[in-house]
């Protein structure tokens, strides 16, 4: 008998039981309300997102496989294509940070090879609370002494969690992001992505194709391990989110590298049809959705199931979330063939099912039929929701410039108003955000596989294929705080960082996946910014002609009432037809010729310079010209493909003068190098006063500019190019000596020792991440 | 003249080291399944990087059992060329090929990135095309990458010229910073007394093409197929 408390435990409304109902023309038994249950979660659903998420652009020439399969995929010529996709695991790694992050990144790698694909690279984008002790705030509780250290203890978590599943794994982590702000602080983002290789003929799909045909179990064995953990992930966190501990899954990467290993060889040998992964509702999503996309049903035998513990019921076996485990479908015939593969890598083996007619998800246990539910009562016919939208109270966006102004002048009068510049440039590089991610990355195998050819730190990781001539390009980007500001410009302004990110290293952005970070979706303030977000990425996306082939919604990203900002991750790929063309954002040799390609405006609006002199983030997002964004981005691929590029690096957080500090640090292979700028007074925004206006050209962050170096005898050619596109290119110094010195009209602002501008921004992260507090227990 | 790159469940740099044998190096290469006892056609061996057997228990205590490691010792006892890469190295320890053990490293952290290590020894088979005191620069991958054994063995190991790698600054100079785990005597590679077995953990496969930033760890595998050639040519 099913009861209101019952449908209360199991996130069920009273509404979405009379339609259970009604679909099923009978009451469910307690084991099919679970399979509804998670089936029909935010989670696996999409139910507030889906009336949505159609506005986005699926159709491009390279595509493959759009949205709707485990990964996206787009051809990159000469018969091989590209499987990729970005995953949000947030809930879990909130409430157990190592192994929510490595399961994380654990399915979104089964994601890939479940296509037939062989996983060659994975990025992370990832938001925390504050871990300064110069946050602290007794009075906030985001901000607490006791907040932040937990904070340290889930960056430390997850990162270890990302490193020690991927490295064991043998999948390199070549790029990412991570961000600070606290509204992250018990709400942080774990979104994992991966991308993999995979002849075009070689594609896998999740199909249970053939009547009659074997449905066969691989992998792990099933365990009481992640039951409920979509529910979990479909709603907020409240005090006893602790106690939710049991729905966090446990990674095994050396069973994941087995299971690769023989899904790949079973796929060459032609044994296989289909195939799909058992993440999220295990092995009830994996046997109805492959039905579903096959037109036909999966009957499966419980007391088949390989099973890790004693007495497991047939709803803890169908919610179980336990990891590693693939769902296939033989080619008769064929069965004995992929029980000797599956063996030779000492994986569980076993026909647990066949393919039926009949388009339902039939389950039996101890000779009782156990769930018996139409395939589409549990896919297309799942609730879909108009949630109600309301615009958060509509004000005029703050102008920041009187609160700047203020707080420069308070700097100024403390530090000197000559050295104003150089304090405000010493505290953005050490600035978390903006900080060398180094302490992230190391922790990474950033090198397995021998493809990558831009190491971390760049501004779009690049790999070779082997396979081919061609190279990818890929880079994870997002940006809160504007998004917090203005969600449709925000998002916008992370498809263009994305692709100016993939321009800058030599490719010509190809597609995207994104993965969408909000709060609660039954506020109707976050079910607006989500519907902004979603017409930011679909006019941005049909500006670069970039596809979207997939991803994820993450909701419920709130605890205890405070929700994080809409957080929109794009993932773009990028190809770059020639290796001579790979670029990297470190300028060359001294004598070198420093432009700027790019208007500046007096953008100071959710920047990181406001947050670094005020606390606040406020004002509007930098309005983003799509139409200019595009053109800055031409001018820099024409001239790199030209050969006539040594530098190239996107202006972002921080903005220019961050960005040509970046520029001077030393990398592998590269030596740390000075540069004089000479900024024309013209230049400088008009519209406001002077130090206000120096501070903008310094540190605001207008869109649509790129920091590129070129040799003496190139830089007309390069004028020439940008006058063709009719973007705006300027001369404004050259690479050379130990400082960076920034002049406006003659006048120096900035004269800082790159060494000592490298150092700050080096040892940022480490002295606040490696300290023995962190040891402490909870 | 024939490399064998032996495969145990969970290595993840055996395609890497074959990549690097057959399309860098130019040289024939096959792989070799743990669970296979027959490996007389090879002329050199190499245990590549990963985490066999997930490295649960301790790194390489599980692989050091599989069927293949019996012929592997005894490869190596006949005067065979065994070098093991990062795990590999591990399992070699393990095996009792090589002595002392690799801990977890001093931070406690694992760590990727190119470091440089100083060319201790050029009589061996190994190193024998560098000039000693070659600085080479190779990416070390691993959280258990710290050297360590008795201080009889270390001495035996220095008194016998036995340490063939040390971590080191750009400049050749061994140093604490230089250090990326803690190893005793910045020890980053070392071969056994008759010099046939080599154990490191800096990865020269991933450095030996000129697209992938460093090519610096060709002139080991270089040093490799002089060895079998001169081996090939006594016998």
């Amino acid at each position: 008998m099913i009861t209101p408390e019952i449908l209360e435990q199991h996130n069920v409304t009273a509404e979405e039981y009379e339609q259970i109902k009604q679909l099923l023309g009978r009451e469910p038994n307690l084991t099919e309300l679970g399979i509804f249950s998670v089936m029909w979660s935010e989670h696996c659903s999409y139910k507030s997102s889906k009336v949505h998420l159609k506005r986005l652009p699926v159709e491009g020439d390279c595509l493959v496989q759009g949205p709707g399969e485990n990964a996206g995929i787009v051809d990159i010529g000469d018969g091989w294509c590209v499987a990729f996709k970005i995953e949000s695991h947030n809930h879990p790694s909130f409430i157990e940070p190592y192994q929510g992050a490595a399961t994380g990144i654990g399915g979104i790698l089964r994601d890939i090879f479940t296509m037939g694909a062989r996983p060659v690279a994975a990025m992370d984008s990832l938001r925390f609370g504050p871990v300064r002790d110069a946050d602290v705030d007794e009075g906030n509780e985001q901000t607490s002494a006791s907040t932040i250290a937990r904070n340290r203890r889930i960056m430390a978590g997850v990162v270890k969690g990302l490193g020690d599943y991927g490295n064991a794994f043998g999948v390199p982590t070549v790029g990412g992001e991570v961000y600070f702000a606290d509204c992250y602080s018990l709400n942080p983002l774990v979104n994992a992505f991966a991308l993999g290789i995979v002849r075009r003929e070689q594609i896998f799909y999740g199909k249970a194709e053939g009547v009659g045909n074997a449905v066969i179990y691989v992998g792990s064995k099933t365990g009481r391990d992640g039951i409920h953990g979509a529910t979990m992930a479909s709603a907020e966190f409240d005090e006893a989110a602790m106690e939710k501990r049991p729905t966090v899954q446990v990674g095994d990467p050396f069973s994941e590298k087995l299971l690769l290993e023989a899904c790949l060889e079973a796929m060459r040998s032609g044994a296989i049809i289909g195939i799909q992964d058992m993440g999220a509702a295990g092995l009830t999503c994996s046997s109805c959705e492959m039905g579903a996309r096959a037109g036909t049903g999966v009957e499966i035998n419980l007391d088949l199931v390989p099973q890790r513990e004693p007495n497991m019921t047939a709803y803890e076996m169908m919610l179980s979330e336990s990891q590693e485990r693939m769902l296939l479908v033989a080619r008769p015939g064929h069965e004995n063939q992929v029980f000797d593969i599956f063996r030779k890598w000492d994986l569980d083996v076993a026909t647990i099912g066949k393919v039926i007619a009949e388009p339902r998800l039939r389950a039996w246990h101890k000779g009782e039929l156990v769930a018996d539910i139409p395939n589409m009562a549990l896919t297309d016919e799942a609730p879909k929701y108009h949630r109600p939208m309301a615009a958060a109270a509509v004000n005029p966006p703050e102008d920041v410039t009187p609160k700047v102004a203020a707080a420069l002048r308070a700097i100024a009068a403390q530090a000197g108003s000559e050295q104003l510049m150089n304090e405000l440039l010493m505290r953005l590089v050490a600035a978390p955000n903006i900080a060398s991610k180094q302490w992230v990355y190391r922790q990474y195998d950033h090198m397995v596989r021998t493809n990558t050819v831009v190491l971390p730190g760049s501004d779009a990781a690049v790999l070779r294929v082997k396979e081919t001539r061609r190279s990818l390009a890929m880079s994870l980007d997002g940006n809160g705080r504007y998004c917090a500001v203005n969600p449709r410009e925000g998002a916008k302004l992370a498809v263009a960082e994305a692709a100016r990110n993939v321009i800058c290293s030599g490719a010509r952005p190809l597609a995207i996946t994104n993965c969408l970070n909000f709060a609660s979706p039954e506020r109707p303030e976050v079910m607006k910014a989500f519907s902004d977000v979603i017409d930011g990425i679909s006019e941005a996306c049909r500006a670069f002609n970039t596809p979207v082939t997939g991803g994820n919604v993450s909701f419920y990203n709130e605890t205890e009432g405070r929700g994080i900002y809409p957080t929109p991750v794009i993932g773009m790929l990028g190809i770059i037809e020639d290796a001579r063309h790979v670029t990297t954002q470190w300028f060359r040799d001294a004598g070198d010729v420093i432009l700027l390609l790019g208007e500046s405006k007096a953008d100071l609006g959710a920047s990181e310079l406001l947050v670094a002199v005020t606390g606040e983030v406020a004002g509007d997002a930098p309005p983003l010209d799509l139409q200019a964004e595009l053109a800055v981005q031409r001018v820099c691929l024409e001239a790199i493909q030209a050969g006539l590029i040594r530098s190239a690096h996107d202006c972002s957080d921080g903005g220019l003068a961050v960005a040509l500090a970046e520029s001077c640090f030393s990398h592998y292979r590269h030596n740390a190098v000075g540069a004089r700028i000479e900024l024309p007074v013209a230049l400088r925004p008009q519209s406001v006063d002077e130090i206000v206006g120096s501070a903008a050209l310094l540190f605001g962050e207008s869109p649509s500019r790129i920091v590129v170096s070129v040799k003496p005898e190139n830089v007309e050619r390069v004028r020439e190019i940008a006058q063709r596109a009719g973007a705006a290119c300027a001369v404004i110094g050259e690479v050379g000596g130990s400082e960076l010195r920034i002049a406006i009209g003659g006048e120096t602002h900035i004269n800082c020792s790159v060494a000592e501008l490298e150092a700050a921004w080096r040892g940022s992260l480490p002295s606040h991440l490696d300290r023995q507090d962190l040891l402490a227990a909870d | 003249m024939k490399f064998g790159v032996v495969v145990f469940p969970g290595s993840n740099c055996d395609h890497d080291t074959y990549h690097v044998i057959s399309k860098v190096i130019g040289q024939p290469v096959d792989f070799i399944w743990h669970k296979e006892s027959d490996i007389s056609r090879f002329d050199a061996i190499i245990l590549p990087g990963g985490f066999s057997y997930g490295d649960y228990l301790r790194t390489g205590a599980i692989a050091r059992f599989s069927p293949v490691m019996n012929s592997v010792v005894r490869f190596a006892n006949e005067g065979g060329l065994v070098m093991g890469i990062c795990n590999g190295f591990q399992i070699l320890c393990e095996a009792g090929l090589l002595p002392g053990a690799l801990l977890r490293n001093r931070d406690l952290k694992f760590v990727c990135e190119h470091v440089n290590i100083r060319v201790e020894q050029t009589d061996t088979p190994f190193t024998q095309v560098c000039t000693e005191g070659q600085v080479l620069s190779l990416p070390v991958a691993h959280g258990d990458g710290n050297y360590f054994c008795d201080q009889q063995t270390l001495a035996e190991l220095e008194g016998e010229g036995r340490v063939v790698f040390r971590y080191c600054d750009a400049a050749g100079n061994v140093t604490d910073e230089a250090n990326p785990n803690g190893s005793l005597h910045n020890i980053a590679g070392i071969c056994n007394r008759e010099r046939n077995v080599l154990g490191l953990m800096p990865h020269p496969e991933r450095a030996s093409e000129d697209l992938l930033n460093s090519h610096d760890g060709r002139i080991i595998f270089r040093s490799l197929v002089v060895a079998v050639g001169e081996m090939l040519r006594t016998r």
